[in-house]
């Protein structure tokens, strides 16, 4: 050891400085980087909790208005089948379908053959005569009068004015426009360059086609190239005749189907390529109107300044309309890809002209049960029976578990016993739901045979689940009391039991209380076990008691989801918006629940 | 309804024990041993719990003792059914009684229906007698036994306590009853089909002749593609659900304030609750084709049903679990620990590394073992956003299928409850059972045993 310091160790001390001083930079930069990390991974789990709720609500809240149609019904007494003087049943059972369809009927007459009959009836939901029921045993009064009634329209074209079924636009092109007849075939001229978007975006159409089938014939070709090698295979290693023979005529097949392809290609880019001239809308193309002198005309050939088509809504006369007086739309799905065809979207497109289509909040939803038509589900069934369940729930697993926690922590020996007994509980705690609807299935509609899909049956398994955690949590509450209460009230004379009664237990209570309703609410979003004792079936009265089929909310949610109509998407998020404020409303109250009563010693 | 009366004789039973009680005692509670309430109670325990529980034995085996009597003694000429035609028989008779449509009534199957009804009313009435002789009996013996120095409020802590041991024991009733019912019928399963080729089979293709002669009858149980597909959507879940949970756990309890954690951890337990029929349908309806139009636009082949969907999702279900247990483990680490690793310069990313998370890897790992039982027992995400059939791959964009959509799928179908199909459920449920129970008991062993390190 020296004290001497030279030249040397001012180096190596300065080294030593300078690369301390970028560790700890470098340190630091690893905690700044950390700290990151960390923020990411919060910011993350809300940003999916964010997307899970914005798009749920984003699909929910259109299911909640419903469009209507106003319809004017003549309610005549003889196509109704009524006497004169007709009683409650008489009206309750009449065939209202038949004025529901006159009335349609008379709103676009010249409708003729059955397809297109049909289209019209769809125009209104299947439920348009129990509107029709409802007004009449309302006021009786209206038979024999011609009256206004708001029918529900169907799924498909509640969807359409949604505009969920397809994107729409609408412009006004500068300059008039002169139509040539008023129905069947018109010709609309209008000045240059009027349609000359709606030609460039048909030649675009197909030179999208073309390439698409230029694809199509890659793939084609490197099929050939296969078949030649395998055919080249074959012959080396002397196969059979037979298969060389078809693979040669396969090969043929092939090339002569990539040949067409290369002309229709050819075909389709000479069009997309052409400048001026008109060109024919087919399929696979965007829907065209054209709105002009109260008529519509759907466009079938296209030109610059020309453009023909069929009337779907008769002109009123063939003035020439000026500039702004007329539009065109454009609906973007083809008509082969959707469910609400060009003839429907005029009539709806005069009825919306008379004002006589309205969106209106679905009360209905909330008071109806399920059905197999999007536009009358609704989740009151399913609501009352998951409420049956849950009291069910409520009334075996709350006073099983209370009184197995008070035993549990106050009056049970340390033995070997109760630590089997704690471990259990722990251990089911963590059980999936699903083993927990096999053992519903075998014990309790196998072994006892009780009936399915009842509510009782749902509760009981719910139950099964739910005690473990009311179990624990009322051990956690019972803990919590301070022994000085237990010995105060020993020391007064109270025995055991009345100790636990009357003094430990109302003020564990809160603390109970608050795992309670934790319980349920668990309980409430459960659907596993429920689909495996049968609540599963398609229930669409709302259920009276305990013991009538009923579903419950979060196996309704999975029913919807399954369905393939489009409306039932908004349905199901509708529904799950509604589960998820009733969990929302049972977890406040939990809370409210624990900051106001509970104490801390 | 029996049920009923005896509860409303046994309320009756309480005000006469309790009036007879302090009557015998001249009218004041003093002379008395116990409370009068008690005595009241007393009174209605005799009365009530011998007539409850033979009501409630009765009405529970009444059914099948009726139809046990009611097969033995159906005539002769029915001896020669087989017992398909047999079953068939007895729901004739029992629709005929319950008054519902009947497929097939001929006069035996009237007769058997009469006899049926017959014992039935003969039922109702000797268990309305019994009951309620029972009920006037016990409050006979309660009267007579009323005295002031009985103990009264003895014999009702007695019965309430054999009331909580009762209700304590429905736990391990409970899980005896999984395990009796999973094992029975599995038991009946392996009967059809050995336990080797479902553990060790590798084609799943469940179906089973209706007839001897149907095509594609040939039913194959082999269970390792459903292993496997739920081994993969359970390794996709964790690792999304890991670094998000751990991290957030190290940052809300090492770095985040007061506010920011009184904020998100609300945030996350709302995570937790949300129902899994909601994550469910949200990747069925935008998560699965959000990643399938990723896919295809990058060229992939994706499945519109594909693994990734559906354990991408059951990850962000499963990070609040992950992100509060280890919150609790990283906290209950001793702050002398993180005190000594200040004190000899260490940062607190660095501190968190090398001294705060080897401390709690035990219970950290716990909590991921936790997390991986959860995930393997999860139903509803699966059943809406994977697919059906049993796929041997270790590829996240095809369509696997798991264990609990394939119980969920047999049991909901319409097949038989005998078939090798729908027993195959409970086998599977079986396996299920055991492998969450190996984890759990695994991980709370852990946890428990880390707790003891620091306490």
């Amino acid at each position: 050891m020296t004290d001497a310091t030279g030249p040397a160790p001012q180096r190596r001390e300065l080294k030593q400085r300078s690369t301390s001083e970028a560790n700890v930079r470098r340190r630091y930069a690893r905690e700044k980087r950390f700290k990151l990390y960390g923020m990411l991974a919060v910011a993350t789990a809300m940003a999916m909790l964010a997307i899970l709720l914005v798009t749920i609500i984003g699909n929910g809240t259109s299911a909640f208005f419903q469009h209507e149609m106003a319809l004017d019904v003549s309610i005549d007494a003889e196509r109704l089948d009524l006497g004169p003087e007709p009683d409650e049943a008489a009206l309750r059972t009449a065939p209202y379908l038949r004025v529901v369809r006159d009335a349609l009927k008379a709103d676009f007459p010249g409708i003729s053959g059955r397809r297109e009959r049909r289209s019209l009836y769809g125009l209104v939901s299947n439920g348009a005569d129990f509107a029709v029921r409802d007004a009449v045993l309302a006021n009786p009064a209206v038979v024999g009068t011609t009256h206004r009634v708001w029918v529900k329209t169907s799924d498909d074209i509640d969807t359409f004015l949604k505009g969920q079924m397809t994107g729409s636009e609408r412009w006004q092109p500068a300059g008039a426009a002169t139509p040539t007849a008023t129905a069947g075939k018109v010709t609309i001229a209008a000045e240059t360059g009027a349609f000359a978007g709606i030609l460039a975006d048909v030649r675009a159409h197909l030179g999208a086609v073309a390439d698409s089938l230029l694809k199509q014939r890659g793939a084609l070709e490197r099929a050939i190239e296969r078949e030649i090698a395998e055919l080249g295979q074959l012959r080396a290693s002397g196969g059979d005749e037979a298969g060389i023979a078809r693979l040669d005529r396969a090969i043929e097949r092939d090339k002569q189907e990539a040949a067409s392809l290369t002309a229709e290609i050819l075909d389709l880019r000479k069009r997309a390529a052409a400048a001026g001239g008109e060109e024919a809308l087919g399929d696979g193309q965007p829907s065209y109107f054209v709105a002009i002198n109260g008529g519509l005309v759907k466009l079938e050939t296209v030109s610059d300044a020309e453009a023909t088509g069929q009337a779907l809504l008769p002109l009123a006369d063939t003035d020439h309309a000026g500039a702004g007086e007329w539009s065109v739309v454009a609906y973007r799905v083809p008509e082969a890809d959707r469910r609400v065809k060009d003839q429907e979207i005029a009539w709806i497109a005069k009825l919306q002209g008379e004002g006589r289509v309205e969106q209106r909040f679905n009360f209905d939803f909330f008071a109806t049960g399920d059905s197999r038509e999007p536009e009358l589900a609704g989740i009151w069934g399913a609501v009352v029976g998951s409420f049956f369940t849950l009291v069910t729930t409520l009334l075996i697993s709350f006073p099983i578990g209370v009184l197995a926690a008070v035993y549990l922590e106050e009056f049970a020996p340390k033995n070997r016993w109760t630590d089997l007994i704690e471990v259990n509980i722990n251990n089911l705690a963590a059980v999936p739901s699903i083993v927990f609807g096999l053992l519903g299935l075998a014990v309790f509609l196998n072994f006892f045979g009780l009936p399915r899909s009842a509510p009782v049956v749902g509760g009981m398994v719910l139950a099964l689940m739910t005690l473990p955690t009311i179990i624990i949590a009322s051990r956690a509450a019972l803990k919590s009391v301070p022994p000085s209460i237990r010995e105060a009230a020993l020391g007064m004379g109270a025995s055991r039991l009345q100790t636990v009664g009357h003094h430990v237990l109302p003020l564990a209570m809160p603390g109970i209380l608050t795992g309670t309703i934790i319980g349920m609410a668990q309980a409430l979003g459960e659907t596993a076990p429920l689909l495996m004792i049968g609540m599963v079936a398609f229930i669409v009265d709302v259920p009276g008691g305990f013991t009538d089929p009923a579903t419950v909310m979060p196996v309704q949610i999975y029913l919807w989801a399954d369905s393939p109509e489009r409306a039932f998407v908004a349905k199901t998020s509708a529904a799950i918006m509604v589960l998820l404020s009733f969990l929302v409303l049972m977890n406040v109250l939990a809370v409210i629940l624990r900051k106001r009563f509970e104490r801390r010693w | 309804m029996l049920g009923g009366v005896v509860l409303v004789l046994a309320a009756a039973a309480f005000w006469l024990g309790r009036g007879q009680a302090l009557a015998a005692a001249g009218g004041s509670a003093r002379h008395l041993h116990s409370l009068p309430g008690y005595y009241g109670f007393y009174a209605a325990l005799w009365c009530g719990v011998p007539a409850l529980a033979v009501v409630l034995v009765w009405s529970v085996l009444d059914g099948s003792v009726i139809e046990a009597i009611v097969q033995a003694s159906t005539p002769a000429g029915l001896d020669g059914l087989s017992a398909d035609e047999f079953s068939l028989f007895m729901t004739d008779v029992r629709n005929t009684v319950s008054g519902n449509i009947v497929s097939n009534p001929t006069a035996e199957v009237r007769a058997a229906a009469d006899h049926y009804r017959q014992l039935q009313s003969l039922s109702t009435w000797g268990l309305t007698v019994v009951g309620l002789v029972l009920a006037v009996a016990g409050m006979m013996i309660a009267r007579r036994t009323i005295v002031p120095s009985l103990r009264s409020r003895e014999a009702v802590e007695k019965a309430m306590m054999v009331l909580m041991i009762a209700a304590s024991t429905i736990a391990i009733l409970t899980t005896i009853g999984i395990v009796l019912s999973l094992l029975f019928e599995s038991y009946r399963f392996f009967l059809k089909v050995p336990a080797a080729e479902f553990l060790f089979g590798l084609e799943w293709s469940p179906q089973t002749a209706i007839r001897a002669d149907q095509v594609g009858s040939s039913g194959a149980f082999g269970a390792i593609p459903i292993f496997a597909g739920t081994l993969l959507i359970t390794v996709i879940a964790m690792t999304v659900a890991v670094p998000i949970g751990l991290l957030s756990a190290i940052y809300m309890s090492e770095y985040a304030s007061q506010r920011v954690r009184s904020v998100t951890k609300p945030l996350l337990e709302v995570l937790a609750g949300i129902p899994t029929v909601v994550y469910g349908f949200f990747a069925a309806l935008t998560v699965a084709p959000a990643i399938r139009g990723w896919g295809e636009a990058v060229g992939l082949d994706v499945s519109s049903e594909s693994a990734l969907a559906a354990g991408a999702v059951m990850g962000v279900m499963i990070v609040p679990f992950v992100s509060s247990l280890s919150d609790d483990v990283i906290s209950a680490v001793p702050q002398s620990l993180r005190d000594g690793s200040y004190g000899l310069g260490a940062t607190k990313s660095e501190t968190i590394t090398r001294v705060i998370l080897p401390a709690a890897l035990p219970g950290i790992v716990g909590a991921v073992l936790l997390a991986v039982s959860r995930a393997i027992g999860e139903t509803m995400i699966v059943v809406m956003a994977a697919g059906l059939a049993a796929n041997l791959t270790a590829n996240p964009f095809e369509a696997v299928t798991t264990v609990t959509v394939q119980i969920a799928t047999l049991l909901v179908g319409d097949q038989e409850f005998d078939s090798a199909k729908t027993l195959a459920a409970f086998a599977l449920g079986l396996v299920l059972f055991f492998v969450t129970l190996g984890l759990n008991v695994i991980a709370l062993s852990v946890v428990r045993k880390y707790r003891e390190k620091y306490d």
